[in-house]
């Protein structure tokens, strides 16, 4: 090989180098809700591997723990069940747009020999998680069950250890409709949950998936995806139009039809949905960024909002989540406009 | 002592006077070495004042009525551990009951020549190499294994004897029983390894003198060689208890995480070290305040464990002539 070949090798393979490095700059870093995990996985995944130079990483620590990144100012973006508080959102400089990525459905998935279908009407799973029912055939249970044959177990249930948002939208739920269980147990994102030996708790969504499958007579709420992917029975609820809806794509699109939106805040809670094809538990899940950052930065969020309500939304329902109605998708597109 | 020859010097008596580098290189190793010890003794102090510190608003809002109060709701702003402190204390106990008997009985049949040497070699191995499991195996075995074979033994007891406290309540799933099971096991290593330290340093003629006396195997074993390794047994059980006090992810898995007190070995409970990690990764400012008292607590539990141990230790080892 001549001096000069050699020459002109070298500088192709640094103009290579420069190249690269300048594409593959936007290295964008999320943390937040494990809630919506799956889902994101895939969304950042798929995004970064269609989108040249733009790299986005999630580390699903706890929708309280992405709260705190954000607000020290470590992540680019954060998750979030919760949203963030008024007080939260003032502590960040410069604001924070809050939008809604997706939603999920909460299932009561159970465990007992012999019920493949389980219907629970809407005064007695609120009491079940209150420690009012403590029987798999108490006469109300049967009754909602002609046919089912329960058996003369306690009901054991199980509940999440760690905080999380997944216990704050389903006691929001459970204490919008039955005044009982607001005064026994309440809402929160950790809950006093009643003091007797059937009540026990695991971690995360899916310590409660595998505790109900090694339990026989147990029941515990988790995340609609859970449920799918490990195959576990899930009760079929009464919403507040008495019909009795299983949880799926169309019973949750209709639950989150009747989220009503008030002015620029993309914060609602479908505590109840009325709609009598709606499934009555179900949520959206927040995206959280700073209004104000460098402006490549803020391009390439708005890019990847961009995709993720149009693409992004297309890869929901197979994992369990549910895609955004039309509605909410036009005013996150407008909202989006606020990252700057 | 550094007492080298070399060519041409004349030997120097164990009885002459270090030399200079001798006596720098002497007082630099004590140096070292007090050195060493006082970082030791500093760590600690500074734990104990970084999680205090962190802990005193919780301590003066909450005050003595947090180590009283079963309660956990961040919420409200309600905290209390005295399930947790039950349920720690009562889950370590009972795991080192179990253990303490299983560890000393493999620890006499590993040295006592019940064995071959070879074979007890390997045998010890295998007892140390339970303590090499990650902890979150041994929790998912607890689940996967010991909880449904247990249950029906669990149940059977509750049905027939419900009337004794300790079997009051059914086995769902999750509870004390599968806890100190596990937790047993985990610290089955630690005490098996440290009685066995203690079986081998008992100088032989010890056992020759009792063999001596006329004494058969088991009379040597039970009414000289134990007595005679007790010290060392204690301390065993004492390390195994720290071990137990500050296990985390098995029990987390296994125990149910609620927050009762109950004598039943069939009831969930709860433990200081399953709270923290339970509650820790999403707690907000008010309740990591409290979860830093609970560690507190919970460091002076096992720091109280280890003096009182240490200071037992002591009083029993002044009775015996080894």
């Amino acid at each position: 090989m001549s001096g000069r070949a050699l020459f002109g090798t070298t500088l192709g393979a640094a103009a290579l180098l420069v190249g690269t490095a300048a594409e593959a700059d936007e290295r964008l870093i999320g943390s937040g809700a494990s809630f919506p995990f799956p889902l994101y996985a895939t969304w950042f995944q798929a995004y970064s591997a269609a989108t040249e130079g733009v790299t986005i990483d999630y580390q699903a620590k706890g929708s309280g723990a992405g709260i705190n990144d954000l607000i020290n100012g470590v992540v680019d973006f954060a998750a979030s069940d919760a949203a963030m508080t008024d007080a939260e959102a003032a502590e960040v400089e410069g604001g924070v747009v809050m939008l809604p990525m997706t939603a999920g459905e909460i299932v009561l998935a159970y465990n007992v020999p012999g019920v493949d279908a389980l219907r629970l009407p809407r005064a007695v799973y609120p009491a079940i998680f209150a420690g009012d029912i403590t029987k798999w055939n108490d006469a109300a249970i049967v009754e909602a069950n002609p046919g089912v044959e329960l058996p003369d177990s306690d009901i054991t249930v199980v509940t999440r250890s760690d905080s999380s948002g997944t216990t704050f939208v389903f006691t929001k739920h459970l204490s919008a409709i039955d005044e009982g269980f607001a005064s026994k147990v309440g809402e929160g994102k950790t809950v006093e949950w009643p003091a007797i030996p059937t009540f026990v708790a695991a971690p995360k969504n899916d310590g409660i998936t595998a505790m109900i499958t090694q339990t026989p007579g147990s029941i515990g709420y988790i995340e609609y995806g859970y449920a799918k992917l490990t195959g576990t029975a899930s009760a079929v609820l009464e919403n507040a139009s008495e019909q009795f809806v299983a949880a799926g794509d169309e019973a949750g699109k209709a639950a989150l039809a009747s989220a009503e939106f008030v002015g620029e805040d993309l914060r609602v809670w479908v505590t109840d949905p009325a709609d009598p094809e709606a499934y009555p538990i179900a949520t959206f899940t927040w995206m959280l960024f700073y209004a104000d950052q460098d402006d490549t930065k803020a391009q390439a969020l708005r890019d990847f909002v961009d995709w993720a309500v149009t693409d992004g939304q297309a890869m929901a329902s197979d994992l369990g989540y549910i895609p955004l109605p039309e509605t909410v998708i036009e005013k996150v597109r407008t909202a989006a406009a606020g990252i700057q | 002592m550094a007492t080298t020859f070399r060519s041409g010097d004349v030997p120097r008596s164990a009885s002459q006077a270090p030399t200079g580098g001798e006596y720098i290189a002497d007082r630099a190793f004590r140096g070292l070495a007090m050195a060493a010890a006082a970082f030791v003794i500093f760590l600690l102090a500074y734990i104990f004042w970084e999680i205090g510190s962190l802990a005193a608003p919780a301590i003066q809002e909450h005050g003595a009525g947090f180590l009283t109060t079963a309660v956990w709701n961040p919420s409200k702003g309600e905290f209390g551990i005295l399930a947790e402190i039950w349920g720690t204390l009562y889950s370590s106990l009972l795991a080192l009951f179990i253990a303490g008997f299983f560890g000393v009985g493999v620890a006499i049949f590993l040295t006592q020549n019940f064995l071959h040497p070879r074979l007890a070699y390997v045998f010890r191995t295998i007892v140390e190499m339970l303590a090499a499991i990650p902890s979150v195996v041994y929790g998912l075995w607890g689940i996967f294994v010991v909880i449904p074979a247990i249950r029906p033994v669990a149940n059977w007891l509750n049905e027939t004897l419900g009337f004794i406290p300790f079997f009051g309540t059914s086995l769902a799933g999750p509870g004390m029983a599968p806890a100190v099971i596990v937790l047993a096991i985990m610290v089955l290593p630690t005490v098996a390894a440290i009685s066995q330290d203690a079986f081998q340093s008992i100088p032989y003629k010890v056992k020759e003198a009792a063999y001596g006396m006329g004494t058969t195997h088991w009379e040597a074993i039970l009414k000289v060689l134990l007595p005679t390794a007790s010290g060392g047994i204690f301390g065993a059980l004492v390390l195994g208890f720290g071990r137990a006090l500050g296990e985390t992810m098995a029990l987390a898995m296994l125990i149910g995480n609620a927050n009762q007190i109950s004598l039943s070995l069939f009831s969930p409970a709860n433990t200081l070290a399953s709270l923290l990690a339970s509650q820790w990764p999403e707690a907000g400012a008010i309740e990591q305040e409290a979860l830093m008292y609970a560690a507190l607590t919970l460091l002076a539990i096992t720091i109280l464990v280890n003096v009182v141990g240490l200071m037992i230790m002591n009083l029993t080892a002044r009775q015996h002539v080894t």
